[in-house]
């Protein structure tokens, strides 16, 4: 607790650079896979292809695929967020497919008969009803990215795991202690927060 | 660079065998302690309202940690070594499998557990001839997602002394020895694939043909 009172300034600023690596690989992801997203929920062969692509890039262990990286770009913050963009992409692009997929077909016919136009149907229709979907999606990739870098710190992207890396290598418990508990903390937080947004789109969906 | 990478591990049989061995009996020890713990406790509480809700929302925060945090959370508590490695994969293991023996036990029709008592099954008979078959194939399903976390996690276990294929790749990325890498990191994501794999295959093996 001491080396914390004595440190803070240390975790406060892993903790900022661990939060924006990690958003700028989301946003990063969620500009793309809402673009790949729409266009693949009408191809059923994509959509396939899509799903096969999340399977098998979701079982390549971190450190290998971080490392598989390093020959085409180098250590530092570009590995890791492109490692990162990879594996949320997929698995957002999946999601906001599958949710524009799921809205109903009479709904569909219901707003095309109202007269509305390919763009009106997806902005006022299937984006809307897609959403709960989509964010459950976000929830993954948010924990997955946050995940990643917490290991990215092994290729000097910075953020938490510098702390847990630079106290197992100094064989400072206080710091390692620091470094995984506040990834943790952090990690529970996201999570808890996007499955409450999660909840209350789906309720406000059913009322 | 790939022709480099093979040489080493031609050269390296035995360091070789050795990482890939302490790897997969990492990662099979992992994952057999937490099927012996997860699989009894999840069928015990799938029965209990309250405690599958409890331990469901429990296994959900267990399984947003970082498996690296967990790792590295070992080490001030228990030291260094393969030990402390197969406590903190056993711990990553243990959610999904929980999380899916409950939702698989509660998920079985009411009616099929009603017409088993009607034919005068035992609370153990119904639970070893109707709830455990019927719960299999989402059991499975969470032991795949549990062996592809734990493969990937025991990668990890080389920070804290564990050893398996992860010290061919720190070691590549500590001396810029990109081959040298390479033979960790290309066989550990097959043995990820594999396991991915051979649970897939396992669960379609083990659902009872009335479920296929």
């Amino acid at each position: 607790m001491s080396w914390f009172a004595r440190n803070w300034d240390l975790v406060a600023i892993a903790l900022y650079e661990h939060v924006l690596i990690a958003l700028t690989a989301l946003a990063i992801a969620a500009a793309i896979s809402l673009v790949l997203g729409v266009w693949a929920a009408r191809r059923p062969r994509v959509f396939a292809a899509t799903l096969a692509v999340t399977g098998a890039l979701y079982t390549i262990p971190t450190l290998a695929f971080l490392a598989l990286l390093i020959p085409v770009v180098g250590l530092g913050k570009a590995n890791v967020i492109i490692a990162m963009v990879a594996f949320s992409l997929v698995i957002m692009t999946r999601n906001v497919a599958t949710g524009i997929r799921d809205v109903p077909g009479d709904m569909v016919e219901a707003a095309k008969g109202m007269g509305m136009s390919a763009r009106q149907l997806l902005a006022r229709v299937e984006f809307p009803l897609a959403l709960p979907v989509i964010i459950a999606g976000l929830r993954i990739a948010t924990v997955t990215v946050i995940s990643v870098t917490t290991v990215g710190a092994y290729v000097n992207a910075g953020g938490l795991g510098t702390l847990i890396f630079d106290g197992i290598a100094t064989d400072n418990p206080p710091k390692i202690w620091a470094g995984a508990l506040t990834a943790c903390a952090l990690a529970v937080v996201a999570d808890l927060a996007l499955a409450r947004l999660e909840d209350m789109l789906r309720r406000r969906r059913k009322a | 660079m790939l022709a480099e990478a093979w040489l080493y591990l031609l050269g390296h049989p035995a360091q070789f065998a050795k990482a890939l061995g302490v790897h997969v009996s990492l990662s099979l020890s992992a994952l057999a302690l937490a099927a012996l713990i997860a699989v009894p406790a999840g069928v015990r509480l799938a029965h209990r309202r309250a405690g599958a809700l409890a331990a469901i929302n429990a296994a959900n925060v267990g399984r947003t940690l970082p498996s690296l945090a967990v790792l590295a959370l070992a080490m001030p508590l228990l030291g260094t070594g393969f030990l402390p490695s197969l406590v903190a994969l056993t711990l990553i293991a243990l959610p999904p499998v929980l999380i899916n023996t409950i939702v698989g036990v509660r998920e079985i029709d009411p009616d099929v557990i009603d017409a088993a008592r009607g034919m005068g099954m035992s609370g153990r008979e119904v639970l070893r001839r109707i709830e455990l078959p019927l719960a299999v194939p989402v059991i499975f399903a969470g032991l795949r997602t549990a062996a592809v976390q734990v493969v990937s996690g025991a990668v990890l276990a080389t920070f804290i002394g564990g050893g398996g294929l992860g010290d061919f790749i720190t070691a590549g990325i500590a001396m810029m020895a990109l081959p040298l890498m390479l033979v960790g990191a290309i066989p550990v994501t097959l043995l990820s694939i594999g396991a991915d794999a051979l649970f897939g295959a396992l669960q379609r093996q083990l659902t009872p043909r009335g479920l296929q």
